[in-house]
């Protein structure tokens, strides 16, 4: 066993008076795929936020990639450039092109030549299948495009571990089969994932482990064949039966 | 009812109903157009009030004939969609056709007919029109203020050179494009003063010292309200991003600030400026009263300029703040490139507003003894040899400042059209 990418000890999270999240233990190897399941309102979302620190939390330690998140904002924005992250509303910049959107933030962040990213920013777009794109703005693209083109630009910045917040919950039927193909392209090529979604076709597929949450613990982490054969708590019990 | 369905026009008749219609219309708007331009009432042998209503009624009557729903006719339907739906509505678009033909005859010989505009002195206006030889005679004074008659070109050179200086952005090369906002932002302004400094107020290479004091008029109204467009703008950005920051001091400062500007009146500012604050200051610091009155009215309107932008900040949702942050993005640069160019985009019919008024605020600089445009007109007024053309002076002021005024809303319309990406 090699040491865990992501290690997550004791983390607790409040909002306001309300605790979102228990006791949270959790460690990611590298290369790994975590699918996060759970009903509504069950914290996973908030979990993987804290992952690069979009949430705070206020007990217990996060450490990515041997950093730990605290106060500092240095080794925020150190993780934040490691950790890539797709949002359900897609959250691209719409004032800028697709291609301006890859490019911002290698650019600015990263230092890169402007010649270089864009290179990088089209062999992106060029896997998730929208480089034809590449002029237009987020406005004119389908849900679906704009969705491969949010995986585009968190991969424009070439991070280590690629967190996923129910990247096809706002996609029409259609649309999310296109997107989950980029993201199943993505995790053969061995990136390490943490994926919140409700599609267990793609927990099946990819996962290594599934964890399921209810009312911000996480009631149960399980092997993925074994979660969806044999699973031991009555609440994943019924989840599964509600959902599949 | 057979006998009224004359009064209930329908399809089957069509062209019955619009000629009758359109020709008691024409009626009726002829008989105003004839009483108010050539002074004939046709309809006179009738009683007073009776002759005075019937083109109302007789129009009324021609508009309710073509009120016919559907009738094909393009031309027709448009006219009874927008201003003929109702027999009320159609009383109203009358009375506003009638009021303005029988405003234009006097307006005209006002401004063009019965107006002089010949001679030099006051005795030239004979007319029962408008005296546009006040206005002719006064100009050199309503455009540079008191500025001397013969160093007047340094005027005219200067802002030459800065209107030419700010269409460089169109001819940049493709290069150069990446500069453009910092020239404009940084290098524009200072070029700007220093033309101004050098050449308008004079004092070096052999030019003439003018003190600010006799600066004036027009060109004094561009010069204010030039700087103090250029400073409030990044001065209010920099609040309303302060009074959205986690820290409590910038936050806090941000706060009273800009509420301690917008609370107090611009004219008691003005005042501050010019009689208060040289008694806080060294006796050997010299600061001059157009310098003082620029920081001052730029910190005012910096004020509402901070709000109008932090109304834009807030309407951008928290996804934008998220994926600019999970890109590793900083503070300034998540502003910078992301929140920033979205927010200003959104805001600028309420940036523009504030700036029309900023330049319409301009006039109250004459209680520091400041004369532009409309502080010319009120000495112009008192002078004792022109007593008796304030009305010519402020039209001329009025027509000036809406020129002005209508250009930059124009401006902002275009920006508007320009930023408009699909969302």
């Amino acid at each position: 066993m090699s040491d865990p990418i992501i290690k997550i000890e004791n983390m607790n999270k409040w909002f306001g008076d309300f605790q979102v999240l228990k006791d949270i233990n959790l460690s990611v190897e590298k290369n790994k795929k975590i699918v996060v399941c759970g009903p509504s309102g069950s914290g996973k979302s908030t979990l993987i936020r804290c992952v690069n620190r979009l949430e705070e939390h206020q007990k217990g330690s996060i450490i990515v990639d041997g950093t730990e998140l605290n106060e500092n904002t240095k080794n925020i924005e150190q993780v934040r450039a490691e950790v890539g992250m797709v949002f359900q509303q897609f959250n691209l910049f719409p004032h800028l092109s697709i291609l301006d959107n890859c490019t911002l933030a290698p650019i600015w962040v990263k230092k890169m030549p402007k010649k270089d990213a864009e290179e990088l920013a089209m062999n992106q777009l060029k896997q998730v299948q929208i480089d034809d794109q590449s002029n237009k703005f987020p406005g004119q693209l389908s849900g679906g495009q704009q969705q491969r083109c949010a995986i585009a630009r968190a991969l424009c910045m070439q991070p280590k571990i690629m967190l996923f917040d129910e990247p096809t919950s706002a996609l029409d039927p259609e649309m999310i089969k296109e997107v989950l193909d980029a993201m199943v392209n993505l995790a053969k090529q061995g990136m390490t994932m943490i994926v919140v979604t409700h599609e267990m076709g793609f927990a099946k597929e990819v996962a290594d482990e599934v964890i399921f949450m209810d009312e911000g613990m996480i009631v149960e982490k399980a092997i993925t064949k074994e979660f969806f054969a044999n699973p031991k708590n009555d609440r994943t019990k019924l989840f599964l039966s509600q959902i599949l | 009812m057979n006998k009224l369905n004359f009064l209930k026009p329908d399809k089957n008749n069509l062209y019955v109903y619009v000629y009758t219609g359109s020709a008691l219309l024409f009626i009726s708007i002829f008989d105003v157009f004839l009483s108010s331009f050539f002074k004939i009432n046709v309809t006179s042998y009738l009683p007073g009030p009776v002759s005075l209503l019937l083109p109302l009624i007789v129009g009324l009557f021609g508009l309710h004939l073509i009120r016919i729903e559907f009738s094909g006719i393009k031309y027709l339907d448009l006219l009874n969609k927008n201003i003929n739906t109702s027999n009320f509505n159609g009383a109203l678009t009358l009375l506003i056709i009638f009021a303005i033909i029988m405003a234009t005859p006097p307006s005209l010989s006002w401004f063009i007919f019965d107006a002089n505009i010949a001679g030099d002195t006051k005795e030239a206006c004979t007319g029962s029109g408008a005296c546009w030889t006040y206005i002719k005679v006064w100009l050199r004074r309503f455009m540079y203020g008191m500025y001397p008659n013969e160093l007047q070109w340094r005027i005219n050179v200067s802002f030459i050179l800065l209107i030419a200086l700010a269409f460089v952005g169109y001819f940049s090369g493709e290069k150069l494009k990446k500069f453009l906002t910092l020239y404009y932002v940084i290098i524009y302004p200072i070029i700007a003063y220093i033309l101004i400094y050098y050449l308008i107020s004079g004092g070096s290479f052999g030019l003439e010292w003018v003190e600010t004091g006799a600066w004036g008029g027009l060109s004094l109204t561009f010069i204010v309200s030039f700087f103090c467009l250029i400073f409030c703008f990044p001065i209010g950005m920099l609040l309303a991003l302060g009074r959205r920051s986690n820290l409590p001091t910038i936050k806090y400062f941000s706060v009273g600030f800009i509420e301690f500007w917008r609370g107090v009146p611009l004219i008691t500012v003005l005042f501050m400026s010019s009689v208060m604050f040289p008694m806080f200051l060294p006796e050997d610091f010299f600061m001059d009263k157009l310098v003082r009155v620029i920081i001052a009215i730029s910190l005012f309107e910096a004020a509402y300029v901070a709000e109008v932008i932090r109304g834009g900040l807030q309407a951008l949702p928290r996804g934008q703040y998220d994926a600019a942050k999970s890109l590793g993005m900083g503070y300034w640069k998540m502003h910078i490139f992301v929140i920033l160019p979205q927010a200003l985009k959104l805001v600028i019919p309420g940036i523009a507003n504030t700036f029309l008024a900023l330049v319409k605020d301009t006039p109250l600089i004459f209680v520091v003894g400041l004369m532009e445009i409309a502080g010319m007109l009120g000495l112009a007024k008192t002078n004792p040899k022109w007593l008796g053309f304030a009305m010519e002076g402020y039209v001329f002021a009025a027509i000036i400042f809406w020129i002005i005024c209508y250009a930059m809303s124009k401006y902002s319309y275009n920006l508007e059209l320009k930023y408009k990406t699909e969302r």
